[in-house]
């Protein structure tokens, strides 16, 4: 590897302000401290300092990560196989290898483009690459229907990354998740493409889908009054949805990962379940009310846990409101903001007829106000402060 | 036994090269000096010229805006140089020490049988009154103010801390001496803070409190924070164990004594130890023959590794610090650091392997790690701070120049030396302390 060191130090000087490449600058560092944390030691204030940096952080949430990815890849092949009916004669390798050349192609979309922008940015601004769009590139393949066209994608990931992060500063700075932007900009500019029932389930042209397949997610099914789906296919994933979201137990192993590295917040998951837990019930008490139509009253009824493992809550819940930049940040503010993206996720999810999924538009909502949560907890933290001066004084 | 008060938050370092108790005396040092940096916020007026020859308790130089500070030599000899950088600013005064000098004379009296003025005129005139430090602000005690309260915590945590129990061997006699004089100071109380064993337990015309919990539980501020917390517009004073005793031997002796214990510790010493010598004594005194002989660069730190002052050989030690450090640089490449398993990689994260198997002690180097970027992570910073303060907040106030902000989050009550661990775990790698020294000097500037 002493080459590869020694190239980087020598082209060092070429990229420089006012040298011939300087508009290589940014790429240049990037992938030099991307293979080399750099020599530089500490010139102010403490000496020493944590090996912990946001390379190890965001690769930690990129490995917890993996196991929806790879339990994703292999659900597109069984989804597909399932589809045509020929899913006892395939093997679990085929299964998996259809879906990892469908995902794989998403994945680096994502990445190719993001980055793309990411390095663009990162000159224009003459700063260092940030490590952010390592995680959101994942995210955002990850939370597609496997039929989105991959232009979409791109444009999707550009939007996002523009839109939802440079215009605000970079990673640090962004007030949405910029996985979720470019999701909830698929979804309110490509309806038609975006929802309904042909985007969950690979098909190829030629292919004929057995009789009773409609390739209809369970949330959609339900939400048009047909409870159909078995209990452990949705807690495993081998349901229709979104490339990474449809397997609770790859979601957990992942949640795993991040509790155990202290990387994810664990009261934000936890109070986003709570806040899930909470409505479900309060739906389950008012699902024999008159006035529902059928469809809604069976929505109502539905155990409050099957929430859980059904859609993008489990997702949502682990990697997407965990982001520690959009999400609110004081300890606080953490509990009142995961409760209430569990209530209005479940609530949006059944209540609003048109798209029976609200997850997506749970978290962005609370990332709006995730700043507003924190002003009042950052206010009451003051009135104490000012108490306890007033007490000695 | 006093009211024990127990801190969970904060962060124990343990690294490599902790002082044995064993103490060496070193000779008189060929050359000391006195650094006006190491006064944040001081003008200083120069009053020796190059070549003039000076007794130990002469006045070097003094506060412009406060003339009756002044500093005072800790040897006696001849100026031999008065070192200047930017702007002609006074970067060190250097004297060339002289075995045969005299000694300038002040009073020889029981402190409990003189008046608070009397007591401050002596301490402002052998230049023992920097010694003194107020908060808010960390910055050297106005002569005019009257303190709520002094706060003097006698042990530190902090990574290598030297061992106040081992210091104080012998000159606990003088420690009271020095507390007596401060105990004119103030209408209020001494506060001692003091370990779970400690040999200051009896020392009196104190109220002793008991601290236990890691790092930075031995802070003077943290300690300030958890007995009686400084609210806008009030003022208390700390002074060091040490320093202490530099006012008892004053008043007992009549003459500064400037002899300080300082602990030689860290990975790169032959011999970690305590050693006998003076304030001020050049870096080389110390650590001359005593350092490893690596093939790598070292750094030197006068202090310990989270708030020291990194020197040179050629340099002098800070006017304050008990401590030198010695750790490696650390500066070279590493090949995919940041992915390695990292069982020898100390972290306060949970983030590698050597939080599974923790070792007994860790070399640390003065790497960075990683590369500067904005704030991401939201948790960190508090798990080190046992303060009802909000960290992150209190820096992105400092940061936005809201002096409102500022003064409702608490920067009256944290120094640079309180919030060093923030900077230890930060992930951005955000330079913590001086963000706050900057805000701290905003405050000055702005409210006084």
């Amino acid at each position: 590897m002493k080459f590869l060191k020694d190239f980087f130090e020598k082209t060092e000087p070429l990229v420089q302000k006012g040298a011939r490449f300087h508009w290589l600058n940014s790429v240049h560092d990037g992938f030099f401290t991307f293979l080399f944390v750099p020599r530089s030691t500490s010139q102010t204030g403490s000496h020493i300092h944590d090996y912990i940096d946001l390379k190890r952080t965001m690769s930690i949430v990129v490995l917890s990560l993996v196991p929806a990815l790879l339990f994703g890849m292999y659900n597109v092949g069984f989804q597909h196989y399932k589809a045509i009916g020929e899913l006892v004669s395939t093997g679990f390798f085929s299964l998996f290898i259809y879906g990892l050349l469908k995902v794989l192609p998403i994945v680096v979309v994502s990445y190719v483009v993001g980055l793309g922008i990411e390095f663009a940015f990162a000159q224009m601004r003459g700063h260092e690459i940030n490590e952010g769009f390592l995680v959101s590139g994942m995210l955002i393949p990850l939370i597609m229907p496997v039929e989105t066209p991959l232009w979409m994608v791109a444009i999707a990931t550009a939007f996002a990354v523009v839109f939802g992060k440079e215009v605000f500063g970079g990673t640090g700075m962004n007030i949405w998740n910029p996985a979720l932007i470019a999701r909830a900009f698929l979804f309110f500019a490509y309806p038609a493409q975006m929802s309904g029932n042909a985007v969950w389930v690979s098909m190829g042209k030629t292919d004929v889908p057995v009789d009773s397949f409609t390739g209809a997610t369970p949330l959609a099914d339900i939400a048009a009054g047909n409870v159909n789906f078995s209990v452990a296919d949705a807690f495993f994933g081998l349901i229709p949805g979104s490339i990474g979201e449809t397997s609770t137990v790859a979601i957990l192993l992942g949640a795993a990962i991040l509790l155990i590295t202290g990387i994810g917040s664990w009261k934000i998951m936890v109070s986003t379940v709570a806040g899930g837990v909470i409505m479900g019930i309060i739906l389950n008490l008012f699902a024999g009310s008159t006035g529902l139509s059928p469809e809604s009253a069976a929505f109502f009824a539905m155990p409050f846990w099957h929430h859980l493992i059904l859609g993008g809550f489990a997702f949502g819940a682990i990697f997407m409101a965990t982001d520690p930049v959009s999400a609110a940040q004081t300890e606080k503010g953490k509990w009142i903001y995961g409760f209430l993206i569990g209530i209005l996720a479940i609530l949006i999810r059944v209540i609003n007829p048109a798209y029976p999924e609200g997850m997506m538009l749970a978290i962005l909502l609370m990332n709006t106000f995730a700043p507003l949560i924190d002003h009042y907890v950052i206010q009451g933290h003051i009135k104490r402060r000012l108490n306890r001066a007033k007490l000695s004084a | 036994m006093s009211e024990v008060i127990k801190l969970k938050k904060g962060l124990d370092i343990k690294l490599k090269g902790s002082a044995e108790p064993v103490m060496e005396v070193v000779p008189v040092p060929s050359s000391v000096a006195l650094k006006p940096t190491d006064f944040p916020g001081l003008t200083p007026k120069l009053v020796v010229k190059q070549d003039d020859v000076i007794q130990v308790g002469d006045v070097i130089f003094y506060d412009k805006y406060h003339p009756e500070v002044v500093f005072t030599a800790p040897a006696g000899g001849k100026v031999a140089s008065i070192n200047r950088g930017e702007r002609r600013r006074i970067l060190e005064v250097v004297i060339s020490t002289d075995p045969g000098s005299g000694s300038v004379q002040f009073r020889q009296a029981d402190p409990q049988n003189l008046s608070a003025e009397e007591i401050k005129e002596q301490l402002l005139k052998s230049g023992l009154w920097p010694f003194i430090k107020r908060r808010p602000y960390g910055t050297i005690a106005l002569p005019q103010e009257q303190p709520r309260d002094i706060f003097i915590s006698t042990f530190d945590t902090a990574p290598l801390a030297p061992d106040y129990n081992f210091i104080m061997e012998g000159q606990l006699e003088t420690f009271q001496t020095g507390i007596h004089a401060l105990a004119r100071l103030t209408h209020g109380k001494i506060y001692l803070g003091v370990s779970k064993t400690s040999v200051f337990t009896n020392i009196k015309q104190v109220e002793i409190r008991q601290f236990t919990g890691p790092h930075p539980a031995g802070n003077a501020g943290v300690q300030i924070h958890h007995i009686s917390p400084v609210n806008k517009g009030e003022v208390v004073w700390t002074v060091n164990p040490q320093d202490v005793l530099f006012i008892g031997r004053l008043f007992e002796t009549g003459k500064v004594d400037f002899t300080r214990i300082i602990a030689l510790t860290g990975s790169e010493v032959e011999q970690p130890k305590y050693l006998q010598t003076i304030l001020g004594t050049s870096v080389t005194s110390i650590t001359e023959r005593r350092l490893k002989k690596t093939g790598y660069s070292q750094r030197i730190i006068s202090g310990n590794v989270l708030t020291g002052e990194k020197v040179k050989p050629q340099n002098f030690l800070g006017f304050y610090d008990a401590q030198v450090t010695v750790i490696p640089e650390g500066d070279e490449y590493e090949l995919l650091g940041w992915a390695t398993p990292g069982v020898k990689k100390f972290s306060a994260s949970r983030t590698y392997l050597s939080r599974l198997f923790p070792r007994k002690n860790y070399i640390l180097d003065a790497n960075l790690h990683g590369g500067e970027r904005a704030f991401v992570l939201s948790d960190q910073y508090r798990k080190v701070l046992p303060m009802d303060i909000l960290p992150v907040h209190l820096l992105k106030a400092i940061l936005a120049n809201d002096l409102d902000k500022m003064e409702q989050l608490g920067i009256y009550e944290v120094i640079e030396e309180d919030m060093a661990l923030c900077e230890f775990v930060c992930t951005s790698k955000i330079k913590v302390q001086s963000i706050l020294r900057n805000g701290i000097n905003t405050v000055i500037k702005e409210l006084g």
